[in-house]
């Protein structure tokens, strides 16, 4: 037979994603990918995959998933959550575990996610990966357009995710160590290609406001609430390109902060666009989390860049033997799992 | 020519958007096309993708190998020896079906017009459309532009869900929507066609930027024949010719 993860639970929204589908926005296909890449690569890296492999992008509520192969590694990085490991699919309860680290999985044992609190998402990284085709170079699932991942939709309750690895490889469970948490107080961004069409003294308002990410938010677009922008000369444009970041205000001047699915065209002003290096961080506020923004140019932002992309390359080093006595994980964790998106590469 | 009339407007750190004016307008849309062909060309290291739209050309790329200040000179560079012609493109004319029971709209179309029904019909058909871009959904072409008889604004209240196929008009815009999607345009046919049979493992869309589209009325019989037979894979449909740029 061969080896998957069974699908007990699907979880609120849990669906395959990877660096994304990078290439063919020119034909009208949306990026698509992991909404916090960040913790994507520290899942993949802690059971030895590439590290912006295809795994389980799980949404609010976690799945419930059955190990149907010999044994699997696992590793769960992103939201602060629950993870249980049961004996049986029938077990009332099992061991609790902690994310952060590496898992081994036997046979008929099942791996339950709760609920996510303190960020939006969290990965779920599989040894070998899953075996699936890429669709244009990706796993990534666009749902709206019905492509990748699994059967190109969010995965339900009795789907079997085969999987590369009939087993996992003999090895020690590794954790991350001081995957370090440094909250921005202020996202950068760079004054987008249309804040010439907003009235007289709107940027430095939307730059000195506070906004909270509203209950809408999703795979395609933050919604933030706050403060309304007024535009100088309507709110329609003719469409152009949307960068991954991009603060668009439609015609109720509430921002839209454009992320992972967001159409590759559109036709509202766009006043703002987020810098690479803050945009995990900010996807990763759950709702209700408050933000402000500040304007940085853009060599600013390209050194900001060149410091994630150091971090990023520095995380397999920070790799190391999950400690056998019972150490305090709980403190841990939760040091770990409040990620903001920032990895101290001196730290 | 000399392009001197464009703003290199930052989209962040990753992206840049090359703005050659703020319309709806062939000659633009020439200059977004050339660019587009020139920069693939041209191979750039760090460039990543560009994505033409109506009037702008958006490049992604990669600041650590190419930092917006070297991207942006080769960018005045290759606009410098750009040319507003016409760009090569694959010349169609794929089915259309007209008939009532398929265009929900074009009793409407007419009577805000002032046309008799055969004359949408016939002024919509009659036209060779230039796809200015895809986007919103895979494969989806913006065409242009149709006849200013024709033209009117989006629907006041969009429909929630159109089926796939649908021919549609707003402004001086035709569109072809390849998957059912939620909709503000008017709807007064259908082509049978698949825009991209990905599930067939399609690599590339039907349409791409630059291509010239017409349409030739059927019947609803035949429209009928046709979309059985692209149910079956069997509706093979090819450019009737290919336009070529002098200066290529």
């Amino acid at each position: 037979m061969t080896p998957c993860l069974h699908v007990l639970a699907p979880g609120l929204l849990t669906t395959i994603q990877d660096r994304g589908r990078v290439g063919y926005q020119h034909l009208g296909v949306p990026v698509s990918g992991a909404l916090d890449p960040v913790s994507l690569r520290a899942a993949n890296l802690l059971v030895g995959n590439p590290p912006d492999a295809g795994a389980l992008e799980v949404a609010c509520i976690g799945p419930t998933l059955a190990v149907e192969a010999d044994d699997v590694r696992m590793a769960v990085v992103g939201a602060t959550v629950a993870i249980e490991v049961l004996p049986d699919a029938a077990a009332p309860g099992g061991r609790p575990v902690s994310g952060m680290q590496s898992l081994n999985l036997r046979r008929g044992e099942v791996l339950r996610i709760g609920a996510l609190t303190g960020a939006t998402v969290l990965y779920v990284a599989v040894e070998g990966g899953f075996d699936i085709e890429p669709v244009l170079g990706s796993v990534s699932t666009d749902i709206r357009c019905g492509i990748g991942g699994w059967q190109g939709r969010a995965l339900v309750a009795g789907d079997r995710l085969p999987l590369r690895q009939e087993r996992a490889t003999k090895r020690d469970e590794v954790c991350l160590d001081g995957f370090i948490v440094r909250p921005r107080p202020r996202v950068r961004v760079i004054k987008g290609p249309q804040f010439d069409h907003f009235a007289d003294g709107e940027v430095a308002a939307f730059l000195d406001s506070k906004y909270t990410v509203g209950p809408s938010a999703d795979r395609m677009g933050m919604r933030l609430t706050g403060r309304t922008l007024r535009h100088s000369r309507g709110s329609d444009i003719v469409s152009d390109g949307i960068a991954p970041g991009s603060i668009q205000v439609p015609g109720s001047g509430q921002p839209i902060v454009l992320l992972a699915d967001r159409q590759t065209t559109g036709g509202y002003p766009k006043i703002a666009t987020v810098i690479s290096a803050d945009l995990p961080a900010l996807a990763r506020l759950p709702v209700g989390a408050t933000v402000s923004f500040e304007a940085v140019t853009v060599e600013a932002a390209e050194a900001a860049r060149r410091e994630y992309v150091a971090g990023l390359a520095a995380m397999k080093d920070r790799i190391a033997p999950v400690r056998r006595t019972v150490v305090d994980i709980v403190p841990r964790l939760h040091e770990c799992n409040l990620v903001s998106g920032f990895i101290d590469a001196a730290a | 020519m000399v392009v001197n009339d464009y703003k290199l407007l930052p989209a962040g750190d990753t992206a840049l958007s090359v703005e050659f004016g703020d319309r709806i307008d062939r000659q633009l849309s020439g200059l977004v096309l050339g660019l587009a062909r020139s920069l693939n060309e041209a191979a750039i290291s760090g460039v990543i993708e560009c994505v033409p739209t109506f009037r702008s050309l958006m490049i992604y790329y990669d600041p650590l190998l190419l930092p917006y200040k070297v991207l942006s000179a080769r960018i005045a560079a290759l606009i410098q020896g750009l040319h507003a012609t016409e760009t090569a493109g694959r010349i169609w004319r794929l089915p259309a079906c007209y008939d009532e029971s398929v265009a929900p709209d074009l009793a409407d179309v007419a009577a805000r017009t002032n046309l008799k029904q055969v004359d949408v019909v016939e002024r919509h058909s009659t036209a060779t459309y230039h796809v200015y871009m895809l986007g919103f959904l895979p494969g989806q072409p913006y065409m242009g532009d149709v006849a200013n008889e024709l033209a009117l604004p989006r629907r006041q209240s969009p429909r929630i869900k159109i089926p796939a196929g649908s021919l549609a008009i707003a402004m001086t815009m035709t569109c072809i929507f390849p998957s059912e999607t939620p909709c503000g345009w008017h709807l007064i046919g259908r082509c049978p066609v698949p825009l991209w049979d990905m599930g067939r493992g399609a690599s590339t869309p039907l349409l791409r930027p630059g291509d010239k589209v017409g349409f030739e009325p059927v019947s609803l019989r035949e429209y009928e024949i046709l979309l059985a037979k692209a149910a079956d894979g069997q509706l093979a449909i090819a450019p009737v010719d290919e336009l070529r740029d002098a200066a290529a």
